[in-house]
């Protein structure tokens, strides 16, 4: 998995997307594909924010909605959903989310800090917050997105 | 043009090892596993020089020289001998069966291509 | 694939290796039988002689060094000086097993258990005629330089490989003729040499050759060739493969006289050679021992005593400085061509790349073509397999979509459909044959698991194998190691008595332990029996009530009891053995195996023994799988756990407790298990008469009944892991792909039963979460 340091300006480049009304980003190296919504099997025993499992190209590949694993409610997915498959370690994962905003880097925006919220369950998965025109975008944390005692905890 | 040598080793290994020295240094190389294989290879192939194991089943490297000395088209092909140790009588046995010299094991890729050169017509 | 073409090597190496002991380690099975005829005594020779000679070009000393030792005592028996009694075969077992071990740790970079090493090399050396004072393996320093063999020495530029085409044997023999002899040593401090070589008809005979000698000579320094034909026939009398001409070289003192025998060092049997110091004064100490020699009547050297004399009587006559003159220059009006004289012409003119084919060669039938093999990366049948699995996935879709449209089955798509789920089928089953491998690579290790076992535990062992032939994926052959082993583990640890407990009970001293394999209904079946005491069916049941497993008053079939050892948390060891404790239990054996779509069961006979049976598919590529629905699920069930499927009624269910039912099946009760329920996904209501019930075969629970929806069909499927991106999950073996490009999930029967029993779900109140 790529690190991001967290001052940023290493020209990184970054996949920002929406879930609901936030906006989110990941690392784009860690980032393979981009899929629209196809229903996924679900697996037995498997946490909620597990929709499933999926076929990508004869990989048999889980589904985690983000929105539900961030704790912003269960996604209820639509042909619009898209589906960012990524890379956390040796597994490759698909990412529910509504849509995909943007390609930014690191270069122009500074990654801050992500300030200490006591008690959000959010906050465990974003590394750090980036500001540009007025939004802000979550860095997301992709080695806790898989975390299986995060998982159980959930 | 350049050379080519016959290897005849058992060991896949030794045989690779021979290859890629010989062929490094500008030799055509063909390989045999036993000295059966030998032989057929030589009914069909002209080597210039012989490199051969003496321990090989089917045919070991004693028989294999005799053979190739006792007639057909290759019977005055040099042939050196793979000895592993410099034992004296294994020498002295390759050498009467007709073997031209020898080349002890763990084999020098300078001293190969030398012993090949010293017979090589 | 660019590779060092060292560690290529390296890599073939270590693959023969292998080859190489499994050879040494069949050959000493059936030394140790009794059944060994020469060639395989020579064959186990050669494999231990072909490792030390790979592991000496590798530098792999301690290799090197124990296979020497190891060696020496296979040539002596090789050549009837030593018998191969049982002991000495025993020890040559021994003695294989330690050298897999270095060649492991040569290969791996570990080390070997040094005390081990030297005491088996000590136990071999103790056989062997001379014992340790020849035994012992000291490299010679030119073999030490060579086993010095790096990948660099090898970049060094080379000779290159043209037969010094610069070099004239003609043009310098004759400008020798021209330029007096004398001179070009005169001025020579250290006294020029005098090299005398006359070789005989074995030297051509031999192929080697006098110009070849001549050349490297020349190539020492300045040197001056004279030749010798006295004792040249007339045509007439000559023997075209005799010898008749002699050389005289001269060559400056300053060359060493090493460099110079080194020049003959082939031929030095095969010819006359006296190598002197020229001059007077300086006359070398070769010929001071050589005239003090004449003095002596009988001269010990083994020089030929008429060179000595002929040498003699050149030294005396050459107080000078004058060359010794024994060749006289070829007559000025012979002109001289040394491949006319040279009695092998004509075979060299055969062998010029140059000649015409012989007429022989010409006729000669085709070489028979060589086994016809090829040595492939796994990685590229590993690659091909995944993309044939693609192509039965697509072409499954492919055919669901023509389907979906509406064409007819007999339509010309339809045909065609058909003609191409023949091929796929083919080719996934030719291609799955390239992966086939005979399972005897797992059962040429056992030998030696019985040895140690047998040697730990102070037991006679003798083990027979059978089937070993037999094949099965790649992916299963890996697999089968860990059980088998097991298996023999508890054969020998649990199942055989000790020597005195077997003759007392009228059995011979050594246990016999009986490896088996065969492809029985599309499975490999592998058996493990044993002729030992058999289960202690007392024991194991007062065991199992002990640790909870059964009720005290468990009515249990000697079979059911016999497979408790299986169950979790079992050891009959009343004390963990070293060899139990080397291992896991039983539980997790069957565990693995169960995970693997495999059976694993023991039958045991009191007195008599014990066989384990372990069923494996043969692979775990693909696997014939029913399709069924559960809910808005698709499920693949293995086939070959299924028994039979049927229609429940009303009257055929019954309620067993709050939350159970069984279902009647001709005059048994099996547990009847809601699919969906268990997987928890199932509807909100279960009502057994609207579905199917597959009856399957359950390690865990005998035989069950799976409630399912429908069945849509048979079908072969391709394993995919749910564990590669996700991770594993109770009930679920597998994942596939199906037609529609959904994946569908494969049931682990037992994985499913061990779930339903762990918490028995209330089926009226499940709704799916997921």
């Amino acid at each position: 998995m790529t690190e991001l340091s967290l001052d940023g300006r290493d020209g990184s480049e970054l996949i920002s997307f929406r879930i609901g009304e936030q906006e989110f980003c990941v690392d784009i190296m860690a980032v393979r594909e981009i899929r629209g919504w196809t229903p996924a099997t679900p697996v037995p025993h498997s946490p909620r924010f597990v929709r499933g499992v999926i076929n990508l190209r004869g990989a048999v590949l889980p589904v985690i909605d983000l929105a539900d694993r961030l704790g912003l409610g269960t996604a209820v997915e639509t042909a619009r959903h898209v589906i960012i498959v990524v890379q956390i370690g040796s597994r490759i994962v698909g990412l529910l989310v509504d849509a995909v905003c943007d390609i930014l880097s690191t270069a122009d925006h500074t990654v801050q800090k992500t300030p200490d919220l006591a008690g959000d369950h959010m906050q465990n998965f974003v590394k750090g917050l980036i500001a540009i025109d007025g939004r802000m975008i979550s860095l997301i944390d992709l080695g806790l997105v898989l975390d299986t005692h995060q998982a159980e905890a959930a | 043009m350049s050379l080519t040598i016959l290897a005849v080793d058992d060991s896949r290994t030794i045989r690779e090892m021979l290859g890629h020295t010989l062929r490094q240094a500008g030799y055509q190389v063909i390989t045999a596993e036993d000295g059966v294989h030998g032989l057929e290879v030589l009914q069909t192939e002209r080597p210039d020089v012989i490199v051969t194991d003496i321990n090989m089943p089917r045919l070991d490297g004693f028989g294999f020289i005799e053979a190739v000395r006792a007639e057909g088209a290759s019977r005055t092909t040099p042939i050196l001998v793979l000895t592993t140790e410099s034992e004296p009588e294994k020498k002295a046995r390759a050498r009467a069966a007709g073997a031209t010299g020898w080349i002890v094991k763990p084999f020098d890729p300078v001293k190969l291509v030398e012993a090949i050169r010293r017979v090589a017509a | 694939m660019p590779m060092d073409p060292m560690d290529a090597i390296r890599t073939t190496f270590f693959i023969e290796c292998d080859e190489l002991l499994a050879q040494l380690e069949e050959g000493l099975m059936a030394m140790e039988e009794g059944s060994a005829d020469s060639e395989t005594i020579n064959s186990v020779f050669r494999a231990v002689h072909s490792v030390k000679g790979g592991g000496g070009a590798f530098g792999l000393d301690p290799l090197v060094r124990f296979s020497h030792v190891f060696e020496t005592l296979l040539d002596q028996i090789r050549s009837s000086q030593v018998e191969p009694t049982e002991a000495v075969v025993a020890t040559l077992l021994r003695a294989a097993d330690m050298l897999a071990d270095h060649v492991s740790a040569a290969r791996d970079g570990g080390g070997v258990d040094e005390a081990r090493s030297e005491q088996i090399a000590a136990a071999i050396m103790s056989h062997t005629i001379g014992g340790s004072a020849t035994g012992a393996y000291e490299p010679e320093p030119a073999e030490i330089e060579g086993i010095d063999f790096k990948p660099q020495m090898i970049s060094l530029d080379l000779p290159a490989a043209e037969p010094a085409a610069d070099f004239d044997i003609s043009a310098l023999l004759a400008s020798a003729a021209a330029e007096p002899a004398g001179e070009a040593v005169a001025n020579d401090e250290e006294g020029g040499w005098v090299v005398h070589f006359a070789p005989h008809a074995s030297l051509y005979a031999k192929a080697n050759d006098s110009a070849l000698v001549l050349r490297e000579l020349a190539s020492l320094g300045e040197a001056v060739i004279t030749v010798n034909d006295e004792a040249l026939p007339t045509l007439d009398e000559m023997d075209p493969a005799g010898a008749y001409l002699g050389w005289t070289v001269r060559l400056p003192g300053s060359v060493p006289e090493d460099d110079i025998r080194d020049a003959f060092a082939f031929v030095d049997e095969d010819c006359d050679l006296e190598i002197t110091r020229e001059g007077g004064a300086q006359a070398g100490p070769d010929i001071a021992a050589l005239l003090a020699g004449a003095a002596d009547p009988a001269p010990s050297v083994d020089e030929p005593v008429d060179l000595l004399s002929s040498l003699l009587q050149g030294a005396v006559e050459a107080p000078a400085a004058a060359p010794v003159a024994v060749a006289a220059p070829p007559a000025p009006d012979k002109p001289f061509n040394l491949m006319d004289l040279a009695p092998h012409v004509d075979e060299l003119t055969q062998s010029a790349p140059s000649a015409p084919a012989p007429q022989q060669a010409a006729n000669a039938p085709p070489a028979p073509p060589p086994p016809q093999t090829i040595r492939v990366d796994l990685d590229r049948v590993d690659r091909l397999i995944n993309l044939v699995g693609e192509l039965v996935i697509n072409q499954a879709m492919l055919a669901q979509r023509v389907m979906e449209s509406g064409a007819g089955k007999a339509t010309d798509v339809n045909l065609a459909l058909t003609d191409l789920e023949l091929l796929t089928r083919g080719i996934q089953d030719s291609v799955m044959a390239i992966r086939a491998q005979p399972v005897k690579s797992v059962f040429q290790r056992m030998p030696r698991l019985v040895r140690e076992v047998g040697e730990a535990t102070g037991k006679r062992v003798k083990l027979v194998t059978e089937g070993e032939g037999t094949e099965v994926d790649k992916t299963v052959v890996e697999k089968l190691s860990d059980p088998i082993t097991h298996m023999i583990r508890n054969a020998i640890d649990h199942g055989l008595e000790t020597p005195a407990e077997r003759e007392a009970a009228g059995k011979s001293a050594e246990g016999v332990v009986r490896l088996t394999a065969a492809h029985r209904s599309g499975r490999i079946v592998i058996e493990v029996s044993d002729d030992g005491r058999g289960v202690d069916r007392v024991r194991v049941k007062a065991k199992a009530i002990e640790k909870g497993l059964i009720t005290a008053d468990a009515q249990m079939t000697d079979e059911e009891i016999d497979n408790l050892i299986f169950a979790p948390g079992f050891s009959t060891a009343a004390s963990v053995s070293d060899i139990s404790g080397r291992g896991v239990g039983m539980d997790v054996v069957k565990r693995s195996v169960q995970a693997l779509g495999g059976r694993i069961t023991i039958i045991s006979t009191p007195g008599q023994g014990s066989r384990f049976s372990l069923s494996l598919p043969l692979t775990l590529a693909v696997l014939d799988g029913m399709v069924v629905t559960v809910g808005d699920q698709t499920l693949v069930a293995p086939l070959t756990t299924i028994i039979e499927s049927l229609k429940p009624r009303a009257g055929d269910v019954r309620p067993l407790g709050p939350n159970n039912f069984v279902l009647k099946i001709r005059d048994a009760f099996v547990p009847l298990i809601d699919t969906g329920a268990a997987l928890g996904f199932g509807k909100s209501k279960f009502d057994p008469t609207e579905g199917v019930a597959l009856l399957v075969e359950s390690e865990v629970a005998g035989q069950v009944a799976l409630m399912v929806d429908h069945i849509q069909g048979q079908r072969q499927v391709v394993i995919k892991s749910l564990e590669t991106n996700y991770r594993p999950t109770d009930g679920v073996a597998a994942a596939t792909i199906l037609g529609d490009g959904r994946v569908a999930l494969i049931l682990d029967i037992d994985g499913l039963v061990t779930a339903h029993r762990k918490a028995p779900p209330r089926a009226d109140t499940l709704a799916m979460t997921g």
